[in-house]
């Protein structure tokens, strides 16, 4: 099954929630959407979902053009950021409905949800209504109303926003596991960079509408083809401080200088913006190239063990992300180090023009 | 651990009770007085015990009265709680139609009871009236102050005129409420429109329909006015409820000791139709 997205656009109202977008989704694989809020994730899955028609642009399964087809003559299911079941249904009753409307044999329904019940492991719970059970569980009868069917095409749109951070952590990784062994295509919208790495797969980011790159998650994430795709990827955004490249050095706004290494000699001279990871910038120095920056520090962020440290320079900002809690004073006088080798160069346009070697890790 | 007696907190909700007093229990207390003691003038009183009540109890024009009362009420109760539903369901939600079709709805609602009445007391008049000339028309010999039946059932209709917009607006209002996702999970599923309504309109329906059928119960339970303007309560006793026999005792015949009795069994009557009714949905939601 290939689902395939011919110059699609969406139209609503004379503003443009789609913009043109190109898109291809392999048999079998797991694809993420990653983009902001309003970036139109949920606007491209209605369109896949066939729950609105696409203004222009054709929208392709298996070769067949399915553009005008709705959606109940589609074979796919969705699962919202919402926990969506019938509520004076049981589990079991919900987890049933998609098949007693495919007028499926009882025996062979009772398989199918007694066995996706055990695989969302809510099988004790069958006989229960919806709101008597936990957030996490009717999230979960959701999901295997839409598993329990042989969709072509499976989109979850934000399922695990409303969920507590360890439910979030366990169901992402056991559905992922789920669909190792499907043949359908998911497609899962996220407004997290952390949850399109975990679930790995593709990544296709979405900006104000447009497709700014799909890929695999790691090449994406490694390689992201211009600026605003390499800040949507990270969390906290990248760093991005312009420079100078000559024949020689780099220079960053005419202050802070250092020897054009191996790594960025390709360069033409010029101007460039470079952009460097908060988790590459350190406290102390990881190699002899690091660069010594004297900064004051602006706020430190704490977030569970690990620290987002906003510093500045006369001439630019900073965030860092540091591992373990680090405590300082606003103003403080410190130094970070610049790692002067996993630098990603992009030009005036904000394409990427160089990506730091040896790529892996963060 | 010895309790810590603090009696302070009475007077912080003395103001409930002072309330609760005035505009509930004193004015009750004042019917069971009346129902209990035989009452000549302010100096000359009798007890006589639970003598009005047997003696209501056992009277047969108001059996008739309740039984007349039970009929009309559930009657009204079947066509406006289905009828409310289904005008809610097409009512429009988006854009101009939408406000338009709320304020047409919501007209009926506006008009006092006694113009309602009124209205219908032209209305259904076949000289003048646009109803009774209608009728005519279709070759009915229709006339509200002469037979009975024809009394009975203007009174039904002005009532559905009256007051299905109350459960319309009710539901409306439910419906609204339900998240556009259902209905888009459901057209995935590929549910029918019955299922839609069947499995997640209606369960979603269930808190403000409780609140329509019981608002709907005591109103048209207490019904008064519209009868009285409309037909005085006739034609013989057709349209004779159980307010219309009580003011008639009371203020007609001036039995003001048995028109109490009556009164508080009144009262009960409704409570606990309206507790059995609570009782009954609240089950059947548990249950499903």
């Amino acid at each position: 099954m290939s689902l395939t997205l011919n110059n699609v656009s969406r139209v609503v109202d004379g503003e443009t929630w789609i913009d043109n977008v190109n898109l291809s989704l392999e048999p079998g694989s797991f694809n993420v959407l990653l983009g902001r809020t309003l970036s139109g994730k949920t606007t491209l899955m209605r369109l896949m979902a066939g729950l609105d028609r696409p203004t222009n642009g054709q929208i392709m399964m298996n070769g067949v053009d399915v553009t005008g087809v709705p959606v109940r003559e589609r074979n796919i299911s969705m699962v919202y950021q919402q926990f969506i079941n019938y509520p004076n249904m049981t589990v079991y009753d919900n987890i049933a409905s998609p098949l007693r409307l495919a007028k499926m044999s009882n025996s062979e329904i009772d398989r199918r949800v007694r066995e996706t019940a055990e695989m969302l492991r809510i099988d004790s719970y069958l006989d229960r209504m919806p709101l008597q059970l936990s957030g996490g569980q009717q999230q979960r009868t959701a999901m295997a109303r839409a598993l329990v069917k042989d969709s072509q095409v499976i989109l979850f749109d934000e399922p695990l926003v409303n969920l507590d951070y360890k439910l979030r952590e366990e169901l992402r990784q056991e559905l992922r596991a789920l669909f190792k062994a499907r043949n359908c295509i998911a497609v899962y919208a996220t407004t997290e960079p952390n949850e399109a790495l975990a679930l790995s797969g593709n990544t296709a980011v979405l900006h104000e509408g447009k497709l700014l790159q799909f890929g695999e998650t790691a090449e994406v994430y490694h390689r992201p083809k211009d600026i605003i795709t390499a800040e949507m990827f990270s969390e906290p955004p990248i760093n991005v401080v312009p420079g100078r490249v000559s024949e020689t050095e780099v220079t960053f706004d005419e202050t802070v200088h250092f020897q054009l290494n191996n790594d960025l000699r390709p360069l033409e001279p010029g101007n460039y913006r470079f952009g460097v990871r908060a988790s590459h910038i350190g406290l102390v120095p990881r190699s002899d190239d690091d660069l010594e920056l004297p900064v004051q520090v602006d706020l430190a962020e704490i977030s569970g063990s690990e620290t987002f440290l906003h510093v500045h320079n006369p001439h630019f900002d900073l965030v860092l992300h540091l591992s373990g809690v680090h405590e300082y004073h606003v103003d403080q006088q410190i130094k970070v180090y610049f790692p002067t080798h996993k630098l990603y160069a992009f030009n005036e346009s904000g394409r990427l023009v160089h990506a730091p070697a040896g790529l892996g890790g963060r | 651990m010895t309790k810590v007696e603090n009696n302070k907190a009475w007077w912080l909700v003395m103001p409930v009770f002072l309330i609760v007093a005035f505009s509930a229990i004193i004015p009750l207390m004042t019917v069971v007085n009346y129902s209990v003691q035989d009452i000549f003038d302010p100096y000359t009183r009798y007890f006589v015990g639970t003598e009005w009540f047997k003696q209501v109890m056992t009277d047969s024009r108001l059996h008739d009265a309740l039984i007349r009362q039970f009929i009309y009420s559930f009657t009204i109760l079947a066509i406006e709680i289905p009828l409310g539903i289904a005008v809610a369901l097409m009512m429009p939600t988006k854009g101009r139609g939408a406000s338009l079709a709320l304020i047409l709805v919501a007209i009926p609602l506006l008009i006092p009871w006694n113009v309602v009445g009124t209205i219908w007391q032209i209305f259904g008049r076949a000289d003048i009236g646009l109803f009774g000339a209608m009728m005519a028309e279709l070759g009915i010999n229709y006339n509200y102050a002469s037979e009975p039946m024809h009394a009975w059932l203007t009174v039904v209709l002005m009532d559905v005129w009256h007051w299905t917009p109350l459960v319309a607006l009710l539901c409306y209002s439910g419906l609204r409420a339900i998240p556009e996702v259902y209905y888009q999970a459901a057209r995935i599923d590929k549910a029918s429109r019955w299922a839609v309504f069947r499995y997640i309109q209606l369960p979603k329906l269930t808190n403000v329909l409780i609140i329509g059928v019981l608002l709907r119960f005591m109103d048209s339970f207490m019904i008064y006015t519209e009868p009285f303007v409309l037909t005085g309560g006739g034609p013989g006793t057709s349209t004779t409820f159980l307010s219309q026999s009580l003011v008639q005792q009371a203020i007609g015949q001036f039995d003001l000791g048995p028109a109490a009795a009556f009164s508080l069994v009144y009262f009960l009557i409704i409570l606990l139709v309206c507790w059995v009714f609570y009782t009954t949905i609240m089950n059947m939601q548990k249950d499903k």
